[in-house]
Order: structure tokens, then C-alpha cells, then sequence
């Protein structure tokens, strides 16, 4: 073998060598446990923290609103819909620490007249016209039961 | 930003990912490929008359990859994880495959092929020199300091294979940057197959213009003569690739053209607008059409040798740029437009900042700097055994 | 471990070609999501609800959902907009005696089972997880923005402060403590739901049967797992 490869190939070698220790720390534990990823991040992800609730978390306590909805025209909405995250109220309830979202611009978001909105999925009504007299749609329209009290 | 917005984008396509520091890693690669293909033309396929250029090629390719990365590394969200890409590399990312074959390309390309060539001429300088250059020659031989003639004989015969090896090396390194591009089906600015061929040929375009170029100056500047019949090669050479590289580059835009499928229509006003003037104007006029006419003049019409001379100076800087450009239509045309077919969004590049021009010319001017240390303690004209 | 691993990435490569998640056999969920137009009414408070539920960025460039609303003109053009991914509502803003048709599109992730942005992924920061939701490792991403790019639908981008991809995790914070999206819970009309594919019996796979329902870029083979119902052709 010629002196150049003589002294090449162990270096070649000890390079290599150096490398793959390198590598056996840097590589992090859980990798390639599942696939070509950190297995860890699979529980990194679920282990996020909540900001939402869920409106089952809300019916524990309100089953007499819960009610009340299930037969009205809002019942497919969730609770935080109007009512916002909320999950700092599931964790204190007896505070004052719900929000409660009402007024033309956010009743609006639903229900202002718009071609694109179907008539058959939702009520619809231009917004500015409606009732002037009135400051918030929630003086006449329930939310937890719309048509009560009109007509 | 969002009044820059023309027509619909998709909301998070408001922001380029890939700025100018992406620009330029290709732009860099493609020149180290290509100067090492023209060193190759010598070495491998025996044409001796660019002899006086096959050392300078060779060493502005190990200047220019070794700062190839740092912009790539720059760019990066999060640079200081930049190893990860060697310990884990995923198999199905052409992306992944940079680590290593830059690696390679480095170590057992480049650096063998000139330790080999350099080999006799370290040994005997680290006898000649004094001082830290004595030191470092010494070092440079790896200890081996047999000068005779047949360990000179191994080392021929050694820096042969590695050329030939480094032949289809240079093409997957320049090549694996185009097939980034040329795999994404998501946008059909990138998505053909021709992307790794066309990177590969506009590489080879811009690598041999910079050693005619650098020749040159270099010449100029050490006050030497120079080698007519070698420049006059390289030029010959850069007009048949450049009728090559603008073949292969007309033939995508006329297939584009011709099926129209889907993307057509927003690529059109794509081209037509926002890329009129880096398109027709840099890449193709500037960096083609006019390099064509010089260097086709050359072939057809004997034309005296300084004026030849000048041509070859203009020509290779309106390559260089033109070639700069076609990486720019590429990496930053591809992301003007909305993957929605729909609207487009702006890029500015701004003066400042990590992504900005200041850095990029110091990127640029970085490997020129390297180029003059390596020449300063390889000297091609030093060389002992002229070959 | 490292040679699992060197093992494991040596037999990715070939899959490499066709790059594809596998949906587990017959043990544990296998997700999908489904958004039915015709029940959408552009409120988004889905896209609201996501920037809240996850931290992201307030400004109006990094969304994880959002909700485009596709007008088409009598005189046959198509107009598409999304001010601010439609968290603050949609006023209308065409004149109706111009509008041939108008609807809302909900966007986000969608999920993919041959998900080309896993797959370009140089180290192995974004992944399908086992129960088919597309997730990014924040503490493996180097940011290159590879990923960023091969998503044909744009539902991905770089977190300004983390600096590494961020894109919508279906919540995968709440779906594996049995709550659902953020966007899914809050959404009034029940236009978006979400699913096991592997079950026959759940909400997703009811609704697949009963409805006509088409995948966005079906050319590009992506697999994707968001299953809108009455779509129309305009949609890109």
C-alpha cells in the first residue's frame, strides 16, 4: 500500500470514529421510537396547557341554562361561544370571572345580513337598522332562549 | 406589509421564507462545482492546454465551499442546532442529504485532491521556509515526506481517482440543490424535472466564467502574460455550455408555456410583472444573450487577442451576474406568488440585518478573501514540478 | 440507540419514494377532520378561538385556521378574501345585485397521510404522529423553513418568537384529554367536526357517508384528511 493511503486511512478512520461517539451523545433518548422523530414530542404536544374549557365543563354546574338551550335556537352553540375561555371560572366558580359578549357588533358576527350566510342555516338581519331604539340586541332576545318574551 | 399585497394569499404566505442568504448558497455551490468541472476537463479528460488555469480552479473551488455553508447556516431559525442535520438526517428529505454530501465533497474531494497535487510542493517548502509557514507545511504533509519518485507517481495516480470520483460528486452537490427545488409538488414554479439539470448546467456556466475571470485578474495583477490558447479554451468551453444551459432553461418555459396546465395563468403575470426585469432583463439578456453574441463572435470572426481579452472580461462578469440572478428568479419568483393561484406578495430587501444587502456582500466577499490566503500559502506558480 | 437509529433512517430511505404514514392496525384512532360549507357562516370565531387557545402571534400574518370567503361575480370573476384569516368576522363587501354566488371556506391543516411536509423535514422536527396528526417537534426545529415551503395549502409558518415552524396541531393538547378543538367547540353551527377514521361508528365516518365530500389538490396526492362537504370547484 502506497505511504500516502498508509496515512490517510487511519485518519479517515479515527474521524469517523470521533464522529459516531459524537453523534451517540447528541442524538436526543426517545428519538426513533415511533419514527423519525423525538417520541418525547409527541407528549410535549399533549401536554400543552388548555385556555378553552368546554361546555361540558359548564353544564356540571348550569343544567337548569343547559336545559333551557336544548330546545332553543342557539342550542348548537357551545357556552363559550358568548362566554369566552372560561377556564378561570371552572377553577374558581364563586368569582365574578365569567365574561359574558353581547351588543350589535358581536351579535353581529352571526347575524348581520350577508349573501354568503345561508337563510336556511341562520337568522339574519341588517344590524344598523334593527331596532334603534335599542342599545343591545340582549334587552329583547334571551340568548339562552331567543323568542321568549317576543310576539 | 398586508398593503403590498396584490389580489388573495393564502394569510401565511405574506412573509418569504427563503430570502437572498438562500439565494446565495446555490449561487456558491454552483461556482465550486463548476470551477471543479473545468478543473477536471484538464486532469481527467487530458485537454493540457488549460494547464495554467487547473490549479487556480482547484483551489477557488476549496475557497468557495468553504464559505458555502455560512449563509445557509445563517438563514437558519435556529442555528445553533444546525448539527442536528448530520446526526439525524431524514432519509426522505433531499435537504438532509447537505451534511454529508458536503462532508464528502470536502474532505475526500477537494481537500485529497489538492493534498495529493500539493503534497511534494508542502514538503519541500516546509524545508525552504521559516517560521509559523514552516510550521503549517509541516503540518500540511500529514507527516508523509517521501519525495520520491514513485511515492510522486502514487500521488498522480491517487489525484486521478479522486478527480474522477469528483466529477459525479460535484454533480450531487450542486445537483441535490436543484432536486430541493425540482421535488416540491406544492409549487409549480420549482416543481420539473429539468430544476436539478438546469442548477447543475447555469452552475457550470457561472464556475468556469469565475476562474476566466479570476485568471485574469490574477494575471493582471501578478503582471504575468496571459496563456492565449488557455483562455481562448475556457472561452470555447463557456460558450458551448452556455448554449447548453439556455437550451435547457428555453426548453422549461416553452413546456410551461405549452401545456398551460393549472399554475399557468398566475405565472404568466408572475413573469411578465414582478420578475420582467430580473428575468429578461438580468437573466437572460445580461447573463445569456449578450454572452452568446460576445462569445460567439469570437468563434466565427478572428478577432484580435485584446480585444478578445475584454470580451472575455465582460462576458464572464455578465455571466456571473445573470447566473446570480437566475437563482434569485427561482428562490425568490417562487414565492411572489400565492400557492392559491390567487395574488401575490412583495419582497423587499433590506439594508441591514442578518438578512440583509451589507451581509450578503460579505458573504460574497468572504470566499475572495479565502481564495487570497489560500493562494498566499499555496502559490499555483510557486510550484515546484510544473505539470 | 444509534445504531436503532442509523437503521431506522436507513430503511426510511426507502420510503422515501412514497412517503407514507400508516394508519394503525385496528388499535388506536386514526384522525381526520371534516368542514361542511354549507353550514359555515363566517363568524370566525374558529380562527379567534385558535390564535387564543394556542399563543399565536396577534399579528395578521401567522394563522393556524383561518376562513377565506369566495365571491363570484356575475361577470364571471372570482373574488377571494380573508381580512385579518377572518377573526374578526366578514362584512359583505360586494353589492348583491353583482354576486353569482358567495360562500365561506374554512382553512387549516389538513392532517395529511402523505404529508409532503413531513416528509422534507432534513432532521425530523415535524412527524405524522401514530394517530394521524400532523405535529412539529419545537425543540428539534432548526427553522429552515423547508416544511414551510412543501405544504401546498400555506397552513404552515415560521413563529416569529420561537423561530421554528408552528402550524395547527388539531389541539392535540385537548383531543388526547378527550375535549375538542379549540375551533371545533367554539364554532356555532357545527360546520367543522373531527374524528377516528377507523371508526365506524363516529360522527366523521357518518358524515363521509352521507355527504359528497372532496379533499382540496386531490392532483397532489397528499392524502389529506380534511373532508369538506359541499365545496365548490372555484376553491383552490
Amino acid at each position: 500500500m502506497p505511504i500516502q493511503l498508509k496515512r490517510l486511512l487511519p485518519l479517515f478512520i479515527i474521524f469517523i470514529g470521533l464522529f459516531l461517539i459524537v453523534r451517540h451523545f447528541l442524538v436526543p433518548d426517545t428519538f426513533g421510537q415511533y419514527g423519525h422523530y423525538r417520541g418525547d414530542a409527541l407528549i410535549d404536544n399533549a401536554s400543552r396547557n388548555l385556555v378553552h374549557a368546554s361546555k361540558e365543563d359548564c353544564h356540571e354546574c348550569h343544567s337548569d341554562i343547559q336545559e333551557k338551550l336544548e330546545n332553543d335556537m342557539h342550542a348548537s352553540l357551545s357556552c363559550l361561544v358568548c362566554h369566552g375561555p372560561g377556564l378561570m371560572h371552572v377553577a374558581d366558580p364563586l368569582a365574578e370571572n365569567i365574561e359574558k359578549m353581547s351588543g350589535r357588533t358581536f351579535c353581529g358576527r352571526c347575524h348581520q345580513l350577508n349573501a354568503a350566510r345561508s337563510t336556511d342555516m341562520i337568522y339574519q338581519i341588517d344590524i344598523a337598522t334593527h331596532h334603534t331604539e335599542k342599545d343591545n340586541c340582549i334587552e329583547c332576545h334571551n340568548p339562552h332562549e331567543v323568542w321568549e318574551g317576543l310576539e | 406589509m398586508l398593503s403590498k399585497v396584490d389580489g388573495f394569499i393564502y394569510p401565511n404566505e405574506i412573509e418569504l421564507q427563503w430570502g437572498i442568504l438562500v439565494v446565495l448558497y446555490p449561487y456558491l455551490t454552483g461556482l465550486v462545482a463548476g470551477a471543479f468541472i473545468l478543473a477536471s476537463l484538464e486532469r481527467v479528460f487530458k485537454i493540457k492546454v488549460l494547464g495554467p488555469t487547473y490549479h487556480l480552479a482547484l483551489i477557488t473551488a476549496l475557497a468557495f465551499l468553504i464559505c458555502a455553508p455560512l449563509p445557509l447556516v445563517a438563514h437558519l431559525g435556529k442555528p445553533g442546532r444546525f448539527y442536528e442535520i448530520m446526526i439525524t438526517p431524514n432519509g426522505s428529505s433531499a435537504m438532509a442529504i447537505f451534511g454529508f454530501v458536503y462532508l464528502w465533497y470536502l474532505m475526500v474531494v477537494l481537500l485529497l485532491e489538492i493534498w495529493f497535487d500539493y503534497r511534494c510542493d508542502f514538503v519541500i517548502w516546509s524545508r525552504e521556509e521559516k517560521g509559523v509557514k514552516r510550521i503549517i507545511y509541516k503540518i500540511l504533509t500529514l507527516g508523509v515526506s517521501d519525495i520520491s519518485p514513485k511515492a510522486l507517481k502514487w500521488d498522480e495516480r491517487l489525484g486521478y481517482i479522486i478527480t474522477v470520483i469528483g466529477i459525479p460528486s460535484a454533480f450531487l452537490l450542486h445537483g441535490y440543490v436543484g432536486f430541493i427545488f425540482g421535488s416540491i409538488k406544492a409549487n409549480p414554479w420549482w416543481s420539473t424535472v429539468l430544476m436539478p439539470v438546469i442548477f447543475l448546467f447555469s452552475a457550470m456556466v457561472s464556475g468556469i466564467a469565475l476562474v476566466m475571470v479570476l485568471y485574469m485578474i490574477i494575471s493582471y495583477i501578478r503582471k504575468v502574460k496571459i496563456d492565449m490558447p488557455c483562455l481562448d479554451t475556457i472561452g470555447k468551453y463557456l460558450f458551448y455550455m452556455l448554449i447548453l444551459d439556455f437550451s435547457l432553461e428555453s426548453l422549461d418555459q416553452v413546456h410551461r408555456i405549452y401545456e398551460a396546465e393549472e399554475s399557468f395563468d398566475i405565472l404568466k403575470i408572475l413573469v411578465n410583472g414582478k420578475l420582467y426585469i430580473t428575468l429578461f432583463g438580468m437573466q437572460i439578456t445580461v447573463g445569456m444573450l449578450l454572452p452568446l453574441i460576445g462569445l460567439g463572435a469570437i468563434q466565427v470572426f478572428k478577432i484580435k487577442a485584446k480585444i478578445r481579452k475584454t470580451i472575455y472580461l465582460i462576458t464572464g462578469l455578465m455571466v456571473l451576474t445573470g447566473i446570480f440572478f437566475m437563482r434569485w428568479n427561482v428562490v425568490i419568483g417562487g414565492q411572489l406568488f400565492s400557492k392559491s393561484f390567487h395574488g401575490f406578495t412583495n419582497f423587499k430587501l433590506g439594508l441591514i440585518g442578518s438578512e440583509g444587502l451589507f451581509m450578503t456582500l460579505l458573504w460574497i466577499l468572504l470566499p475572495f478573501c479565502v481564495l487570497a490566503f489560500l493562494l498566499w500559502l499555496m502559490p499555483p506558480w510557486k510550484k515546484t514540478l510544473s505539470d | 440507540m444509534a445504531g436503532a437509529v442509523t437503521l431506522s433512517s436507513m430503511l426510511d430511505t426507502f420510503n422515501v419514494l412514497l412517503y407514507a404514514a400508516d394508519p394503525p392496525e385496528g388499535e388506536g384512532p386514526w384522525w381526520g377532520v371534516g368542514i361542511d360549507i354549507s353550514k359555515c357562516i363566517g363568524c370566525g370565531l374558529c380562527a379567534r378561538a385558535c390564535k387564543v387557545e394556542n399563543q399565536v402571534p396577534q399579528e395578521p400574518f401567522y394563522y393556524r385556521t383561518w376562513v377565506e370567503q369566495y365571491t363570484i361575480l356575475k361577470d364571471g370573476t372570482t373574488k377571494v378574501e380573508s381580512p385579518n384569516g377572518g377573526i374578526d368576522g366578514f362584512d359583505q363587501s360586494v353589492e348583491e345585485k353583482d354576486i353569482f354566488k358567495t360562500f365561506f371556506v374554512p382553512k387549516m391543516c389538513n392532517h395529511c397521510a402523505k404529508s409532503p411536509c413531513t416528509q422534507v423535514c432534513p432532521v425530523g422536527a415535524t412527524f405524522e404522529s401514530p394517530d394521524g396528526v400532523a405535529l412539529v417537534d419545537d425543540k428539534y426545529c432548526i427553522g429552515c423553513s423547508y416544511c414551510v415551503q412543501a405544504c401546498p395549502y400555506g397552513c404552515r409558518y415560521i413563529h416569529p418568537e420561537k423561530k421554528t415552524a408552528d402550524k395547527c396541531t388539531l389541539c392535540y393538547h385537548r383531543i388526547k384529554r378527550g375535549l375538542d378543538p379549540a375551533c371545533m367547540e367554539i364554532c356555532p353551527t357545527g360546520s367543522r367536526i373531527y374524528g377516528d377514521l377507523n371508526d365506524k361508528d363516529s360522527d366523521l365516518v357518518r358524515y363521509l357517508k352521507e355527504n359528497v365530500t372532496r379533499i382540496l389538490k386531490p392532483h397532489l396526492n397528499t392524502g389529506a384528511k380534511l373532508f369538506y362537504n359541499a365545496l365548490s370547484q372555484e376553491v383552490s
